[in-house]
């Protein structure tokens, strides 16, 4: 068994299903630099015509938000329900706007 | 493919002190559990529900990996260049469900090298169906239509498995395998229907063989079944192992009249006050012995996984000395 500081680096795979929509997480896998994660992904993740495209980014650059902090850092949005246009009541008339 | 030995691991006792913050933690999680939430890879979880997730997806894991072997054997002699390429497409399929799992089982904070190396010493289990040999082109469909169909069983509950990353691996891989089963069934009823008499000898003795460690992939009955009752209580396990070997007995028997085929079972009966077939009872001595290590090819699937992995190590190194001396030369520019 190698060490693990020998383990190919892991890399977070992104797949535009088809033109027109966005790229979708969709997993991970392990490979030695962008180009064979690129090659990878089309083998671990497209098998069937899954993609039009694929984006890998090594999982050690992606920052993310802490879970713990979920509250916090979700909620402050929850009352603020003047941002979706169902909180307007508009004349019948005119309420397809 | 599936791994049965998720019931069979050793035991471990949960920590009975914990502290206050700690209870408060795991308070919450079970409440998460109890309204149906999932659990995603950086929340809060007890040791115990960690530790016994990296078990169940990392065998789940080897189990695909080591259900190759087996198939493999037949990609040669496959007897037309249709149903190789079926072959080969399906055994691709399985090595990219044992991706998936590895990757799912990684974010639990174990390391892929931690994981092969537990299969590679022993210490993990994989499915004990891949330690019988596949003696003839009928072993192949049968291991289509019999184990992935009891595979497919075990694994869609698992889609709403409490633990997203492996829910999400899991329906992704249970999209994939139902082509399994079907190409399996297909080769037989080819053989079944236009073969000779030899041929149709030939699927008959193949289902002879694998029939009962089908019945035994769904693991021990459920009064014996180690893990069981937590298992169930933290949404890992959702349906128990007795119903849902009956569940496949029921849905096999029926598929076995229209193939033209009788399972090795003198005591398969349809009762009609249970609404289910009756079946006789399955060697559990035999399952414990092929678990414990001393079934027909336990010895020759490990060796080979083991071949594999160490005859690989100078393309995994070179690829990793290509890429930093990749990294080298943009830094120098």
């Amino acid at each position: 068994m190698s060490d693990a500081k020998q383990e190919w680096p892991l890399w977070e795979v992104f797949v535009r299903p088809k033109a027109g929509l966005d790229h979708k997480h969709c997993g991970s896998l392990h490979a030695s630099d962008a180009k064979m994660a690129i090659q990878m992904a089309r083998e671990v993740y497209t098998r069937r015509q899954e993609g039009t495209s694929v984006w890998v980014v090594r999982s050690s650059d992606i920052t993310a938000s802490d879970p713990a902090d979920k509250d916090m850092y979700f909620d402050p949005m929850e009352d603020k329900v003047y941002r979706h246009p169902t909180f307007y009541e508009l004349p019948d008339s005119v309420n397809h706007m | 493919m599936y791994t049965q030995a998720m019931d069979t691991g050793p035991k471990e006792e949960r920590k009975a002190v914990r502290s206050a913050a700690e209870a408060e933690l795991e308070a919450r999680f079970e409440s998460h559990i109890d309204e149906g939430d999932f659990i995603e890879a950086k929340d809060w979880m007890p040791e115990h529900y960690r530790k016994t997730l990296v078990r169940q997806i990392s065998q789940h894991a080897h189990s695909e990996i080591v259900g190759m072997l087996p198939e493999g054997n037949w990609v040669t002699r496959a007897p037309t260049l249709k149903r190789k390429a079926i072959l080969l497409a399906k055994i691709q399929d399985e090595g990219g469900h044992g991706l998936y799992l590895y990757a799912a089982a990684e974010t639990l904070g174990t390391s892929r090298d931690q994981m092969i190396d537990a299969l590679h010493s022993g210490r993990a289990k994989y499915s004990s169906i891949f330690n019988y040999p596949t003696l003839s082109w009928a072993d192949i469909g049968v291991i289509g239509w019999l184990v992935d169909g009891a595979a497919i069983m075990n694994q869609v509950p698992l889609t709403r498995c409490s633990y997203a990353p492996y829910a999400r691996a899991m329906v992704r891989i249970c999209r994939e395998e139902s082509f399994h089963q079907r190409q399996g069934f297909d080769a037989l009823n080819v053989m079944m229907r236009e073969g000779t008499a030899a041929q149709k000898a030939m699927v008959q003795d193949a289902v002879d063989r694998w029939w009962w460690p089908s019945l035994m992939m769904f693991g021990p009955p459920d009064g014996e079944s180690t893990h069981g009752a937590q298992s169930a209580r933290w949404g890992i396990k959702r349906i128990s192992n007795d119903d849902l070997r009956q569940k496949f007995v029921d849905a096999t028997t029926d598929q076995a009249k229209v193939l033209g085929v009788t399972p090795p079972d003198p005591l398969l009966k349809w009762n009609d006050d249970r609404g289910h077939y009756d079946f006789g009872p399955i060697d559990w001595a035999e399952f414990w012995r092929v678990v414990g290590g001393h079934g027909p090819c336990n010895r020759e699937r490990l060796d080979a996984r083991i071949k594999a992995w160490d005859d690989g190590a100078w393309v995994r190194d070179a690829a990793m000395a290509y890429a930093r001396k990749q990294t080298m030369k943009k830094e120098a520019a």
